[in-house]
């Protein structure tokens, strides 16, 4: 992968100017590529990797996994019922998985109450939706290969040769 | 009545350690940056640290062979050789021993009688002489210059060497420096010491940390595995300080001296370490290649940074050390460190601890995670202004 993506995909918050020193190169050659790869959509966002179980609980989101079973259409396959469902701003992620379903959604919402509505009101009326499993999520223990946990002490004795 | 003195001459003549205090200060005082660690700061892989789990839950608590486990030995000959193209008999030539610390005093009580002199390049990791001494033999420091880009040369070594010099520890890549050789010149200072018939013993632990250039073993140069004692652990490279765990592969009769010693002494090194390394070398690339690549970057930074500061150093090819010159500053190097500890809370470890001539230098360590090294240059800038504008 490229350098720069490399850097920003493990602190999206390292400055043009850190990234420059480290792939020394100039800055502005640094900032037109990281433009460019804004434009070509090969960076699409940063973010934040927030550990929910250390926020205040107030309006914490519920998050569910749902199985949904699709039939394909004629010369469009997946792709099309794909689409309408992931327009929806309660589908936080959408992917097309080999096995015994075929779509696999992260489905947000802020209590039981609003995900059931969208499964039993949205998703399973759709024509081409033949059934939907879905599992609500616990506990979440790693996240983009991030462990959630509060930092912890360093083991280490502080000076040593 | 006198008072009887309990402890033997040879122990009490040891130089004391002039840096106890500072490193007691240090170990006294809260959320101070540690920049004086001489490990890496990452815990051991997990697959590692499974094993080691596994292990214990299968029963494996008991003894192994002196020499150490038979599997573990195979694969440090294969690695060797797929790595080298060294041959080592797993049977004969290799020997596990608890850590590079244990080997290294092995090396010297078993080649060294009474009187006889180890040449010992400095600056140096602290131990080198007190084993050579507590073994009976002499060092005979070579201090090297940052001029000299703290490497000693086949010259230089020629001249340290009569008909008393036994054999040299060599530490490439170096702590403190992080300096390694090429092998133009480490094939001139081999073909010093086999002139002179010495024991070579490389420290190589540092040897898979080569971030410039190929690291390459001693015994590798030609005519050198005769007389290369080839010392090597897994502390460094896979973040496995606590297991303490290391061997030296070398000459079928010194292996066999060192293992005499090593079986009264030690037995063996512990079974659970020993499984934990076999995984090390089974399955560790990836997480050497990551923290390889992650040191990589700090050291970058470090140079850099300590460079902008006024803190010259050259860029290190390996280890994780930098020993920049604090020559700027007018400060010694314990000052330096007292000082920056009490005003910045920054750690580092003054250079006098690894030879006398090296006051005007401090050993940093970049085994912290880059943030934190980040906001230490800052702290080590506004220390460094400070002093000169006084």
């Amino acid at each position: 992968m490229d350098r720069i993506l490399e850097i920003l995909e493990k602190d999206a918050r390292t400055t043009p100017e850190e990234i420059a020193r480290l792939i020394k190169q100039d800055v502005k050659t640094v900032k037109k590529q990281i433009n460019k790869f804004e434009k070509d959509g090969v960076i699409l966002k940063y973010k934040t990797i927030v550990n929910k179980e250390l926020v205040v609980k107030k309006n914490n989101e519920l998050r569910a996994l749902i199985e949904v079973n699709i039939l394909p259409q004629k010369n469009l396959g997946f792709d099309h019922i794909a689409e309408r469902i992931y327009q929806f701003p309660e589908v936080a992620s959408c992917s097309l998985l080999s096995g015994t379903y075929d779509l696999l959604l992260i489905v947000e919402g802020k209590d039981m109450q609003t995900i059931s509505n969208f499964v039993a009101e949205k998703l399973s009326p759709m024509e081409n939706v033949r059934g939907t499993v879905t599992h609500f999520l616990l506990k979440k223990y790693k996240e983009d290969g991030v462990i959630l946990k509060r930092k912890e002490e360093n083991k280490r004795i502080a000076i040593s040769y | 009545m006198k008072n009887k003195n309990f402890v033997a001459d040879k122990v009490e003549k040891l130089a004391p350690s002039g840096i106890r205090a500072f490193f007691d200060l240090v170990l006294g005082m809260k959320d101070v940056i540690s920049l004086g660690v001489g490990e890496p700061d990452f815990v051991t892989p997990w697959n590692i640290r499974e094993t080691g789990i596994f292990s214990l839950e299968q029963g494996y608590t008991s003894y192994t062979s002196n020499k150490g486990l038979y599997k573990l030995r195979l694969l440090i000959q294969r690695s060797l050789k797929q790595l080298y193209g060294l041959n080592y008999s797993p049977d004969d030539d290799i020997l596990i021993t608890v850590g590079v610390s244990e080997a290294l005093d092995l090396a010297v009580r078993a080649i060294l009688n009474p009187g006889d002199q180890v040449i010992i390049p400095e600056p140096c990791y602290v131990s080198y002489g007190p084993v050579v001494e507590l073994a009976g033999g002499v060092p005979v420091y070579l201090p090297t210059t940052a001029k000299e880009g703290f490497k000693i040369t086949a010259a230089k070594l020629e001249k340290a060497c009569n008909n008393k010099t036994k054999g040299i520890i060599l530490n490439y890549p170096s702590n403190p420096t992080g300096v390694t050789y090429n092998k133009k010149e480490l094939e001139s200072i081999s073909r010093v010491c086999l002139k002179h018939n010495l024991v070579v013993i490389s420290d190589e632990v540092y040897g898979d940390l080569t971030y410039t250039g190929k690291h390459i073993p001693f015994p590798c140069l030609s005519g050198a595995q005769a007389n290369t004692l080839y010392l090597n652990g897994f502390s460094k490279a896979y973040a496995m300080t606590g297991w303490r765990v290391g061997y030296a592969c070398g000459p079928k009769s010194i292996i066999a001296a060192m293992t005499k010693i090593h079986q009264y002494t030690i037995l063996c090194a512990p079974i659970l370490s020993q499984m934990a390394a076999c995984e090390a070398l089974q399955t560790g690339k990836k997480s050497l290649e990551d923290m390889k690549k992650e040191y990589n970057r700090r050291r970058d930074l470090m140079h850099q940074g300590l460079n902008e500061i006024g803190l010259s150093c050259d860029m290190p090819q390996g280890a994780f050390y930098i020993f920049p010159s604090i020559k700027k500053t007018g400060l010694s190097s314990l000052d330096f460190a007292n000082k920056l500890l009490k005003q910045q809370k920054v750690a580092v470890v003054p250079g006098v601890a690894f030879g006398k001539d090296y006051d005007q230098h401090i050993r940093i360590s970049y085994a912290t995670n880059y943030s934190k090294l980040q906001e230490a240059i800052k702290c080590i800038k506004i220390f460094v202004d400070s002093c000169i504008k006084k």
